[in-house]
């Protein structure tokens, strides 16, 4: 494998695709939202609402839902740190992971499928650039910014967070050994995993708007984590992170494996 | 030119290429040699553009081989690809780049050695007069703009063996021109063109030798020279006499056989339907008849005219 080439093919990829408002705006949008105004309205707003009867009434309710080792883990806190510290660390984590997921399959769906709607990709396949050099500079055009933005959206809230929970806690939330975990272990399979959905996906699709529905549907995995742990089927926690990056990984080998088979230069230029 | 002393630079046997039902290149067995200018000359959907997949090892051929550079296109297509130079069909450029982008990420994508990037791009934006839109995107280009970068782009690394799909059929006749000028200076610096084509004129003009394309199968090579001696065999040819004389020349040409014969002008009789060989013998008896020649100009067939008489032998063959 010829660095320089995989390097040229990153460029390229990253330098087009993010002339493209619709990769560019979900990119920058969906962390902010996620990780700076959730925080802050979660948090400052309960806090000027004060505790009143239906407020603690409602979060007793929600508390009594999860699972018994989550209430151990809440347990010494006063109901308005529990609730707090629930949500900015456990209920986030699943929300957490559709940021490399999103970042990841929107910008591949404009690498693979976008390169073959603008009639670009024919002169690609002429170059000495091997398949898989191709395929891996497609790849890490869109695993390397979706872990860049996974990494800066943890900065952002764990600084945010720590800030907004300051009054109520007196002490730090992040960082965290779990999202320490996701961050590193889990957020780069979970990108992996889009990717080799979109591979898959591309073969079909036939705009960057139909690649980037159908690839998004990897996102629904995420929300039934979100609801499993709102429902106290299970709860995130550092060996449950760490087993969720092994599976993640090992579906994304899977599907690349099963996906490469599609990729040969010669099915691509037939399917032109 | 230089012929059979050399190997050939593309050699194919019996090369076939199908899609579902259809066969897109049939059984191809064709030789181009080094320093040649090789027109391919088809109708729409003739195979072209496939043939010159099969030997960039871009497309798995169905049957049959090709060596290309001495190489196998499917074994060593990298290998192979950093040698030849292909203009695609759609110029296939980065429209959301600047022409300078475009070029010098090709320039890695061939590994162009790095020290020399910038200045070959720079050379080249001059060569093909982009210099001042260089920085510009290429989505905002004109067509000729837009084919005059893609060409730019194919010869950043040098490549020994050109392929060129169709690169005037964007273009006004004084960027058609230029194209035809950069063919012709890529020949003579040694290069071998690989031309795709429907546009006679321009097989005629740059070409040295063409293969004739339909669905799929080979079907004349050669010389455009040649190729009209040999589907052409009678032709028209231009006598100027003395002007007394032309009635005495009209009466003896209308004596013979299968030849046609009208009066063009004052002194000057285009005679038709002449075989090659048959004419020393019609000068001589125009000569008995004392008749006073004073020029003979055969019109030579163009490679339209080739074009379409292989095609009427293929109707009436049919
Ligand atoms: N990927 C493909 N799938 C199915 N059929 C194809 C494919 N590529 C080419 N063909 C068919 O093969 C035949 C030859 O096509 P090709 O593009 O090589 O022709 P061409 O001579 O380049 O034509 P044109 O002058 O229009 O560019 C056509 O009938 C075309 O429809
Ligand atoms: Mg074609």
């Amino acid at each position: 494998m010829n660095r320089r080439v995989i390097g040229a093919i990153v460029r390229k990829d990253l330098r087009v695709v993010l002339q493209n408002k619709g990769v560019v705006l979900p990119i920058l949008l969906l962390p902010l939202i996620l990780f700076v105004v959730l925080p802050l309205v979660v948090t400052l707003i309960p806090a000027s609402l004060g505790n009143t009867a239906s407020n603690s009434a409602d979060l007793q309710e929600l508390l009594a839902m999860i699972s018994p080792g989550l209430r151990q883990q809440l347990a010494g806190l006063d109901l308005n740190q529990a609730a707090v510290l629930f949500f900015l660390v456990y209920m986030m984590a699943p929300l957490f992971l559709i940021v490399p997921i999103m970042v990841s399959s929107v910008i591949a769906a404009d690498s693979f499928v976008g390169e073959r709607e603008r009639k670009t990709l024919e002169a690609l396949l002429y170059t000495p650039a091997t398949d898989a050099e191709l395929l891996t500079g497609k790849l890490l055009a869109a695993w390397l910014p979706a872990l860049a933005v996974s990494l800066l959206s943890y900065l952002f809230y764990g600084v945010i967070s720590n800030f907004a929970v300051w009054p109520t806690f007196q002490r730090l939330l992040f960082p965290n050994a779990i999202w320490n975990v996701l961050v590193i272990w889990v957020a780069p399979a979970a990108a992996a995993t889009s990717l080799a959905t979109m591979i898959l996906v591309s073969v079909r699709a036939k705009t960057f708007q139909d690649a980037y529905q159908t690839g998004s549907l990897v996102v629904l995995p995420v929300l039934m984590l979100l609801f499993g742990q709102l429902f106290g089927l299970m709860y995130f926690s550092v060996p449950l992170s760490l087993l969720l990056g092994v599976v993640l990984w090992l579906i994304s080998l899977v599907l690349l494996a099963y996906g490469r088979r599609t990729l040969h230069r010669s099915e691509l230029i037939a399917r032109l | 030119m230089i012929r059979a002393a050399t190997a050939p630079i593309i050699a194919t046997q019996g090369l076939t290429r199908r899609f579902g039902a259809a066969t897109a290149v049939d059984g191809l067995t064709l030789e181009v040699f080094p320093g040649e200018v090789f027109g391919f000359l088809g109708h729409n959907g003739a195979g072209k553009t496939t043939t010159v997949r099969l030997l960039n090892g871009i497309l798995t051929p169905s049957a049959g081989q090709a060596r290309v550079l001495g190489l196998d296109p499917m074994a060593d297509g990298p290998a192979l690809r950093r040698q030849t130079g292909v203009l695609t069909e759609n110029p296939s450029l980065d429209e959301r780049l600047s022409a300078r982008t475009n070029l010098s990420l090709y320039a890695d994508l061939y590994g162009v050695p790095r020290a020399e990037v910038t200045a070959r791009v720079q050379e080249l934006l001059a060569a093909f007069d982009l210099l001042d839109r260089g920085d510009d995107k290429v989505g905002g280009y004109s067509k000729g703009m837009k084919q005059r970068l893609a060409l730019a782009r194919c010869l950043l690394h040098r490549p020994a063996l050109l392929f060129l799909d169709e690169p005037t059929a964007a273009l006004d006749p004084v960027a058609s021109r230029q194209v035809h000028e950069l063919i012709l200076h890529s020949a003579r610096a040694g290069h071998t063109v690989f031309i795709n084509t429907h546009n006679l004129v321009e097989a005629q003009r740059v070409c040295d030798r063409v293969g004739v394309m339909e669905q799929g199968r080979l079907v004349a090579v050669g010389a455009p020279h040649d190729l009209a001696r040999q589907l052409m065999r009678a032709l028209d040819v231009e006598i100027e006499v003395a002007a007394e004389d032309m009635v005495t020349a009209e009466r003896t040409l209308a004596a013979r056989p299968g030849l046609s014969c009208a009066a063009q002008r004052r002194g000057v009789l285009l005679v038709s339907g002449a075989e090659r060989a048959a004419i020393p013998d019609l000068l001589a008896a125009l000569v008995a008849a004392e008749v006073r020649i004073y020029q003979v100009t055969p019109q030579e067939p163009t490679l339209e005219d080739v074009y379409f008489a292989l095609h009427r032998n293929r109707e009436v063959s049919q």
